[in-house]
């Protein structure tokens, strides 16, 4: 490498570790300040009830736009074109879910948790353990999904090479520390911060976020003189693959050799968009955030708020990647990450050479950005942190196992035991993970928020038959089909079949699946159990699938059972859609 | 049947057993309420609005899904310069989600908050029958 070149790396990557080292200085000092505010459960639970429309929107916004919303996005969108568009869009319309049919009601029906709600007029213990046991899991999965992720994502952005070292530490070693650091810092955001200082930690990631995008989106601007059509132009041109760059179809419900294959991969398709669309109201992260503002319509003002800044941000996200597409190139991106999660940093860095004055300006904008996607995984990670030990202390402790009578101490001690516990969890099976191409679990999550959780809260608010059989048959089984439908898809069995096309290895990973280059039994060589055996059940994402199957089982469950309570929802409907008698 | 159990069938269930701050509202009173008419002004207000508007954007969202699935030559065709009909139909969606936030913040402003408002009021005020 080139004196200039190294100098380079070196001064991007000074400027990068001291930008992170500021930004978690910033956070926890953030969390600390407060923590003096805690008093009881409402403030760690729900950050005191205290939040104004827009905080809560930022928060939010924060909460929900995860690096993969960033990083991954820009990326698809610069590798793919179109497609990547086509996942974002999934992501805002789900929005106008939580907006009408959920925010408001769970406002005024629950308390702390997402089971408050599903529990309220059912019988209490069965339906908190399903409630809770689904919030664990759903947030266990995307919370290790995104500390792998941010494993790889911070060796990326300090550009450590694989076979380089960093402060003396091999890359293998940099990956573990970043997990550990990021596990530690997330369980002490949330026992030390609550739900006020995981709050806190969002706004601040959230206009960190909007301002890195504004000013880069802006800057792409500039360099096409805000002509969209320029800027799509050159990007289709540079990608190598024309004008099917800006359509639908590189990457998601391809036309393959087969029919089969084709209609596989179209449903697909569908699958993933039903997902994303009816999974993010299901969301138990994002659902405990509508408790943090004092009633139902700042509720509803705060998912304004997020609607429009989520959807600002996903509209920047197409100047990020096609501006990503044209000012530096697929072959570049994909050199240094086939997953494309380097475009937005690598756009950062040449806008920066372009007008903030040479290398050292492309340096200092690549080291900003960075920070802003570091910021985006510790605001993340504290979120689900939360939300999973609050349902962990509140549902499983203090209301199925000590039945409504631990008291207040007693049930945030436990709380933050939670959350120690569940982080170091995490961080175990982070590390031991960090290998494996995990990224499918933000999607499963989804799908199980999508099959498990929404069904019961929808039918739970407007369905007088439905009771606690219904509840936990919909949970439990909404569950179990999103999982097993992933332990038997293509995830995890990668072998071509009559519906799933042969793959084009790279040396890497023939070696690692122990077939030579050229074999064409492999389909997903990061398949998790096997490269070579085909999977029972060919769909990808278990959303169209697994979604039904909750609805149904929800129902049926209602339906053999005997249990009808005319009088509970009535006051169900009565308290959720009027707001009387709420907390 | 534990003592929990019986509490809940006398006066309702908590939404969280918690021993702090027992239901402030009686059972008496949010089945007055319920019977109101008030309450059912805001309900068939609230669910007139809701239940249409999701299924429609619902439907506008699949067919945008299908036809990015299926009708790729529709969606290739150009419209003006490199925008294309997929292009322009995604905006659309981002655009339809931003109208249809702002058509639920106007009529819930309008027409829900002044019959919640007057829901809660019978709630605390007392319901002089239904």
């Amino acid at each position: 490498m080139s004196p200039i070149a190294a100098a380079e790396t070196g001064t991007a990557r000074t400027l990068t570790l001291v930008l992170f080292v500021l930004l978690v200085a910033a956070t926890l000092a953030i969390t600390v300040g407060a923590s003096r505010q805690n008093r009881g459960r409402a403030d760690f639970y729900a950050g005191g009830r205290s939040f104004s429309a827009l905080q809560n929107g930022l928060a939010i916004g924060g909460d929900y736009m995860s690096a993969a919303s960033f990083l991954g996005i820009a990326g698809l969108i610069a590798l793919y074109g179109y497609d990547g568009f086509l996942y974002s869009i999934g992501f805002l319309v789900a929005w106008l879910v939580a907006l009408l049919l959920v925010a408001e009601l769970i406002r005024n029906t629950g308390r702390y948790t997402m089971a408050d709600v599903l529990a309220y007029r059912m019988r209490q213990r069965p339906v908190r353990t399903a409630g809770s046991i689904s919030t664990i899991v759903v947030s266990v999965f995307y919370l290790l999904a995104q500390m792998v992720g941010a494993g790889s994502l911070v060796a990326l952005l300090l550009g450590i090479k694989a076979d380089g070292t960093f402060l003396g530490m091999s890359a293998e070693t940099a990956k573990i520390v970043t997990i550990v650091l990021i596990g530690v810092l997330m369980i002490v955001y949330v026992t030390v911060g609550g739900m006020k200082g995981t709050t806190y930690v969002q706004i601040v990631k959230a206009v960190m976020l909007l301002a890195g995008a504004v000013v880069l989106a802006v800057m792409v601007g500039a360099a096409y003189k805000y002509n969209l059509s320029g800027l799509l132009g050159d990007a289709a041109a540079k990608s190598g693959k024309g004008d099917a760059y800006l359509s639908p179809g590189l990457r998601y419900g391809r036309d393959l050799a087969t029919g089969a294959q084709t209609l596989v991969s179209k449903l697909d398709l569908i699958s993933l968009g039903l997902a994303l669309v009816l999974g993010t109201a299901g969301l138990p992260h994002i659902l405990i955030r509508f408790y943090t503002v004092p009633n139902a319509r700042a509720a509803r003002h705060s998912v304004l708020w997020a609607i429009g800044i989520i959807g600002g941000f996903y509209l920047m996200t197409l100047a990020l990647g096609f501006g990503a597409a044209a000012l530096v190139g697929n072959s570049a991106i994909a050199a240094q990450d086939p997953g494309g999660n380097v475009a937005a940093p690598l756009l950062a860095k040449a806008l920066g050479q372009r007008y903030l004055g040479g290398d050292l300006g492309g340096a200092v904008l690549l080291s900003v950005i960075a920070a802003v996607a570091f910021a985006t995984i510790l605001a993340v990670v504290a979120g689900l942190t939360l939300a999973s030990s609050s349902s962990l202390s509140h549902d499983l402790y203090a209301n199925v196992v000590r039945r409504g009578q631990a008291s207040e101490t007693q049930e945030l001690r436990v709380a933050r035991v939670a959350a120690f516990g569940i982080g170091a969890v995490a961080i175990v099976l982070a590390v031991y993970a960090r290998s494996l191409n995990v990224a499918f679990l933000v999607a499963l999550a989804f799908a199980i928020a999508a099959s498990a959780n929404l069904p019961a809260i929808l039918l739970s608010l407007f369905w007088r038959r439905f009771n606690t059989r219904g509840a936990v048959f919909g949970i439990y089984g909404g569950l179990l089909a999103a999982v097993g439908i992933v332990l038997l898809s293509p995830v995890c069995w990668g072998g071509s079949s009559t519906y799933r096309a042969p793959a084009k290895l790279s040396a890497a990973q023939a070696a690692d699946c122990g077939v030579p280059v050229a074999a064409t039994s492999v389909s997903n060589p990061t398949a998790l159990f096997s490269c070579t055996a085909p999977a029972p059940i060919p769909l990808e994402n278990p959303g169209l699938l697994s979604i039904p199957v909750g609805f149904l089982c929800a129902v049926i469950g209602s339906l053999t059972s005997a249990e009808r309570d005319e009088e509970k929802y009535k006051r169900l409907q009565v308290r959720a859609m009027s707001g009387a008698g709420a907390h | 049947m534990d003592p929990s159990t019986q509490l809940t069938q006398v006066t309702g269930p908590a939404s969280t057993a918690a021993p702090d701050g027992a239901e402030p509202d009686s059972a008496a009173a949010y089945r007055a309420t319920a019977g109101s008419v008030e309450f059912a002004a805001l309900r068939r207000a609230l669910l007139r609005f809701v239940f249409p508007v999701t299924v429609a954007f619902l439907a506008w969202y699949a067919l945008y899904v299908l036809l990015s699935a299926y009708a790729r030559g529709l969606m290739a065709t150009k419209v003006v310069g490199n925008l294309n009909v997929a292009l322009v139909f995604g905006l659309l969606q981002f655009a339809s989600t931003f109208l249809i936030a702002w058509a639920y913040a106007r009529y819930a402003d309008r027409r829900i908050d002044p019959l919640a408002r007057a829901v809660r009021d019978r709630m605390t005020g007392g319901g002089t029958g239904s």
